[in-house]
């Protein structure tokens, strides 16, 4: 066919697209906007806490300052010179071991098992009652089993971490394949495309938002199941500094615990949005 | 390749029945019919006359209840790459950039990446989107994303085109220039297109042979050879004459219908 491949003329290409750049322009105070909005709220609600814990004269809970205090002893230690002082790091490092264990085999099962769930009904009536019925039981039920199953340690952590991340992965996936334009199978079929080939070329990629989707609730929970993850008698981990700070009465180590799960959880939130953004650039519904 | 004096395409004793509920509907009564090699067929008729179903029985999307079709004298089993498909609402792959989709079908054949890139190429340029190469479907007009599907599966040897409706979602003046730019590629090319609408006029204009389909339940009413010569001039006597004569045959098929009636 080559032979007749003398090109057609270029045609009315230029209605496709407005540039980027005009939109980037009207969006940067907007921009700005945002992220003062953004910031200001919680530095709003930080002295609202300052002025409740003073007025108060509250001894249970701890005032900013005092946090602040732990924080900087946590990071840099020098002040308490206790058994928490300068162990950010290591509880930080413990503890994301836990939930990527956790997360990662989640996603290891849960997309392929979703992709196949979704195309195949065998499967999808094989499995499908047995996993609505587990799925509503609550994680922490499976907390005495899971320390028989596994015993104490990071092993019970990262199996109740998995627990949590798994369902929203498999489901959303499974949705996702179910979304899929059905045309898309024809053409592809009809390009040749056959067998396990329409699984990795078509399946997966057509499926790639709503997996997204479900990856970022799922990476959610597993940051939220870390503290119940870290409760089956883990010596580190954010988790368990805030299990030690319950039981020392230490407030000021508890929600400085809080802060630094929050914060790990919203920056790795925004690497996986970023990751998805780059991603799906050609979905319609996503652009970074 | 087949002896070219061999029809291209047989449908023989086609019919097609449709499940709906505990009942059962005539999509399809018995469609015979033989296309030649390089033929330009129209199939036209009013909306539900099954013209879309034949499309997509001859692509092997959906079996027949009966009969069969030939291709090469080979009875089709299912879905192939020497028909390509060119839907009205394109199913371009809306991960792949232009040039992917086009390569897509090449690349599944297990081509080498710089062949896959050299047919890719070839193809983007023979619809004229060598700009647009890298752009992805979301970010092109209707009439761009069509040029891609016209491109996908010719850059896969498809040497039967079924188009189901390919212009109806687009503008007026852009129609009007995919219609002439599918009668260069065809003229080009010579592959065999059956094209399916509901537009009198697109049938005239690009048809050699044009299939008026008749409803409840569809069939084949009609058999029209139109013998002007190309390009055609929308504006002469004749080509009025010819509309003219299909839009009585397609009228008369719709009011047949309506007081169920058959046709002599």
């Amino acid at each position: 066919m080559s032979e007749q491949a003398s090109a057609l003329p270029e045609t009315t290409a230029q209605s496709a697209m407005p540039g980027p750049s005009l939109a980037k322009r009207r969006r940067t105070p907007e921009r700005l906007r945002a992220v003062a909005l953004g910031l200001g709220f919680p530095i709003v609600l930080v002295l609202l806490w300052d002025r409740a814990v003073a007025i108060t004269g509250t001894r249970l809970v701890p005032s900013p300052r005092d946090v602040a205090v732990m924080m900087y002893d946590f990071t840099f230690g020098g002040i308490y010179d206790d058994a928490f002082s300068a162990t950010i790091l290591t509880h930080i490092w413990k503890s994301m071991t836990r939930v990527y264990g956790g997360f990662f085999l989640a996603a290891l099962i849960g997309i392929p098992l979703g992709l196949m769930i979704g195309r195949i009904k065998f499967l999808q009536q094989l499995l499908d009652p047995t996993i609505n019925l587990l799925r509503p039981i609550p994680v922490t039920a499976w907390l005495p089993l899971s320390m028989i199953f596994f015993g104490l340690g990071p092993n019970a952590a990262i199996f109740l971490v998995f627990l949590g991340a798994f369902y929203p992965i498999l489901l959303n996936t499974v949705f996702g394949v179910r979304s899929v334009d059905v045309r898309l199978f024809e053409a592809a079929a009809m390009l040749g495309c056959k067998g396990s080939a329409m699984f990795r070329e078509i399946v997966f990629p057509a499926s790639l938002p709503a997996i997204f989707n479900g990856l970022r609730i799922a990476h959610g929970f597993a940051w939220i199941l870390i503290v119940v993850g870290e409760m089956t008698g883990v010596p580190t981990g954010l988790g368990s500094v805030i299990m030690d700070g319950r039981t020392l009465s230490r407030t000021d180590l508890v929600v400085t615990g809080m802060i630094v799960i929050g914060a790990c959880g919203f920056i790795t939130d925004r690497i996986i949005v970023l990751i998805s953004n780059r991603m799906l650039r050609w979905s319609p519904q996503h652009h970074g | 390749m087949a002896d070219s004096r061999t029809p291209h395409v047989v449908i023989r004793g086609v019919t097609k029945r449709f499940q709906v509920g505990d009942g059962e509907v005539e999509a399809l009564a018995r469609v015979d019919l033989a296309l030649e090699r390089g033929e330009f067929a129209c199939l036209i008729g009013a909306s539900g006359c099954g013209k879309s179903t034949l499309l997509r029985i001859i692509a092997g999307f959906e079996e027949p209840t009966t009969g069969e079709i030939l291709v090469d004298g080979k009875p089709v089993t299912g879905p192939g790459s020497d028909r390509g498909m060119v839907f009205q609402d394109y199913a371009l792959f809306p991960w792949m950039t232009v040039k992917q989709n086009i390569g897509f079908g090449p690349r599944q054949r297990g081509l080498s990446r710089p062949e896959v890139d050299a047919i890719a190429t070839e193809f983007v340029k023979l619809v004229g989107l060598a700009g647009a190469a890298n752009r992805y479907p979301n970010q092109l007009s209707g009439g761009m994303k069509q040029r891609v599907a016209i491109a996908r599966v010719l850059a896969n040897n498809a040497n039967i085109l079924l188009m189901d409706e390919p212009f109806g979602a687009l503008d007026a003046l852009t129609r009007e220039q995919l219609q002439h730019e599918l009668l260069q590629i065809w003229a080009r090319s010579r592959v065999t297109i059956v094209f399916v609408t509901h537009s009198v006029e697109e049938a005239a204009l690009l048809a050699d042979r044009v299939l008026v389909m008749g409803t409840a339940p569809g069939r084949i009413a009609g058999d029209i050879r139109i013998d002007l010569p190309r390009p055609r001039d929308v504006s002469s006597p004749e080509f009025n004459a010819v509309r003219r004569s299909l839009a009585l045959r397609l009228a008369g098929e719709i009011s047949a219908a309506r007081t169920l009636q058959p046709v002599t």
